[in-house]
């Protein structure tokens, strides 16, 4: 029963769909109205990818998250993770995979990270070679000689989430589950986890399924995203494709050291802000190609600094969701 | 820490290994736990000298002397306590694991719940009422007339049918948080309400909640009829005095049906997801 769909796939889903009957009023006679959190989605990752899985708030992406990881069942549908389906076999499945929810600690409080990750050992049955083998290794890559005796209590945010995604990690899954593995992270943290989860790709061909709202995390680690609205895949493709066909169009700054000039622009260009000592200008670069347009504002007098830029990733996904209304 | 294992360890090898490092936290703060395990000893004690105060007074009530009262006060208070040390996980999981979220954490891992939720804490403190029952259970069977030497047997029995009746109540507890987690105080009277009512003999209550303490919970199969047994005192509504003898088998029977109550519940939870 448990054949795969494709034996190259890490992860398969096909036809997923979940409702869950909600109680109206929270009285336990009360109407009951059913909300469609997944309606339908269809997609794979194969063996050693790392994709990003990213959606606004309730599009869906927490219930295809918790289906995969085998807490949940869904309404119907098919799914195959590592060949198994997740939630007929929970404790064959959850063997299998690591999962790192950042709001949520794995490791327990009141033990010291050693103690927690030998406690680990124990419930995924890891042999004690493999297990010293993996500590080393985890601790060496993600920097816990430190803080290994000291309680999760006393952890900065940073040192906890490098301690919880070494505790994902000690039974070697082949699959990675990442929820918001940077929230609330300072910026040499989540570029220390960046790294991390990056190696570990590469060098193990652990596949890894991203979820986050720090659309830099799916810049920097991304082969290719997943864009989930209201239950549906919106888009499904390398986060480049998505860049073109959302919001392809450039941005162009100028300084001026004196009030900027009055100028005409070509077709696909458009001042778009005005301050006393800067312009700023949008442009469509299939219409007016940078060079052409850099050419043309070039000799302008008083012009003192010349940038140009793509918007940001958060501009782009906003755009994207605005135009798909998710 | 132990010395590391080199293959897979078994449901109670894993829960021991839990159990230490449970300990290893509690221990953490040793002034905090004796302070604790003292005040626990110290009030569960208080409690029965209000008993022996009413035995003072009146010599005996309704028959009963004040030796097979302090045998069902221990029995009663030992069985508890023993069900409160490994049954901690299931008291807080409303708190804990369902309203925080953190249930879908323990589903992550590769063992049954049940397990996991054992293992969530050894806890010590009981031990204050664990011991003033096991010193309130001697001294009862000092003063009761007629002890059989069979008590010996019988009564340990009674405690471990007692603390898996108990626990039954923890999980069923528990069970029921997936439906709602406020007002579960309810839950209450069969635990603390449990101690307090098999404290006293069965013939002290009402027919309906002598029914209820018989038949719903095994109150009385786990406590009032081994001490009878135990103290060769015959019973008063006319069942047979063996009976004690294989009467708290019902408290694991209990056990078994909140088991199978929290499997339910549990596939419930992952199918709705709430």
């Amino acid at each position: 029963m448990q054949t795969p769909l494709s034996s190259n796939d890490a992860i398969t889903v096909r036809d997923l769909q979940k409702i869950y009957r909600i109680r109206e009023g929270g009285s336990w006679r009360g109407k009951t109205r059913d909300i469609l959190a997944l309606n339908g989605i269809s997609f794979s990752i194969p063996k050693g990818q790392i994709a990003g899985f990213i959606g606004p708030n309730g599009a869906g992406k927490s219930t295809a998250i918790k289906i995969l990881s085998g807490i949940l069942r869904p309404s119907s549908g098919e799914v195959r993770v590592n060949g198994l389906i997740p939630w007929a076999n929970r404790v064959e499945h959850v063997a299998r995979i690591g999962v790192v929810f950042g709001q949520r600690t794995q490791l327990w409080w009141d033990l010291s990270v050693g103690e927690g990750l030998a406690l680990l050992r124990d419930i995924y049955g890891v042999d004690s070679g493999r297990f010293a083998r993996n500590r080393a290794r985890l601790a060496d890559a993600l920097d816990l000689g430190g803080i290994m005796d000291q309680s999760v209590r006393q952890l900065s945010l940073g040192q906890r989430m490098r301690a919880e995604i070494a505790a994902s990690l000690i039974h070697d899954p082949d699959i990675l589950i990442l929820d918001e593995p940077t929230i609330g992270l300072d910026a040499p943290s989540k570029l220390a986890v960046r790294a991390f989860v990056h190696e570990l790709c590469r060098d193990r061909g652990t596949t890894v399924l991203l979820t986050t709202h720090d659309m830099h995390d799916i810049e920097a680690l991304a082969e290719r995203v997943i864009v989930i609205g209201h239950g549906r895949i919106l888009a499904d493709s390398p986060f480049e494709d998505l860049r073109t066909t959302t919001l392809s169009e450039r941005i162009l700054e100028l300084d001026f050291n004196g009030t900027p000039p009055e100028l005409t622009l070509p077709t696909g260009a458009t001042e778009t802000t005005r301050t006393p000592h800067s312009l700023t200008i949008t442009f469509d670069p299939h219409q007016i190609p940078a060079p052409a347009l850099v050419a043309h504002v070039g000799q302008l007098p008083g012009l003192d600094d010349v940038r140009v830029s793509r918007p940001s990733i958060d501009e782009i996904i906003t755009r994207f969701y605005a135009d798909h209304a998710a | 820490m132990s010395p590391s294992p080199t293959r897979t360890l078994g449901a109670f090898g894993l829960y021991r290994r839990m159990a230490g490092a449970s300990i290893i936290a509690q221990l953490r703060y040793p002034g905090t736990f004796i302070i604790q395990a003292i005040g626990n000893f110290v009030t569960t004690l208080l409690s029965f000298f209000g008993i022996w105060s009413l035995f003072q007074r009146f010599g005996s009530i309704a028959g009963w002397d004040i030796g097979t009262v302090a045998v069902l006060y221990g029995l009663v208070n030992v069985a508890f306590s023993v069900a409160e040390t490994l049954g901690r996980g299931f008291e807080v999981f409303g708190g804990e694991y369902v309203r925080t979220g953190s249930f879908d954490r323990l589903l992550l891992r590769p063992r049954s719940t049940l397990l996991l939720l054992l293992g969530h804490e050894l806890r010590l403190r009981p031990i204050g009422r664990f011991l003033q029952g096991v010193f309130v259970l001697v001294a009862g069977l000092w003063l009761a007339p007629h002890v059989q030497w069979t008590a010996t047997l019988v009564l340990p029995w009674a405690v471990a049918g007692g603390a898996a009746m108990f626990l039954g109540v923890l999980i069923g507890q528990a069970a029921l948080c997936f439906i709602t987690v406020e007002g579960l105080e309810v839950v209450n009277v069969l635990t603390y309400g449990g101690v307090e009512a098999g404290q006293y003999p069965l013939t002290m209550f009402g027919r309906w909640l002598r029914r209820f303490i018989t038949f719903v919970l095994p109150l009385a199969a786990v406590c009032y009829y081994p001490a009878l047994f135990s103290l060769h005192h015959p019973d008063p509504l006319g069942l047979p005095i063996w009976i004690g003898a294989f009467s708290p088998l019902a408290g694991f029977v209990f056990l078994g049906i909140m088991v199978l109550a929290w499997n339910r519940a549990v596939a419930g939870y992952v199918s709705s997801g709430s």
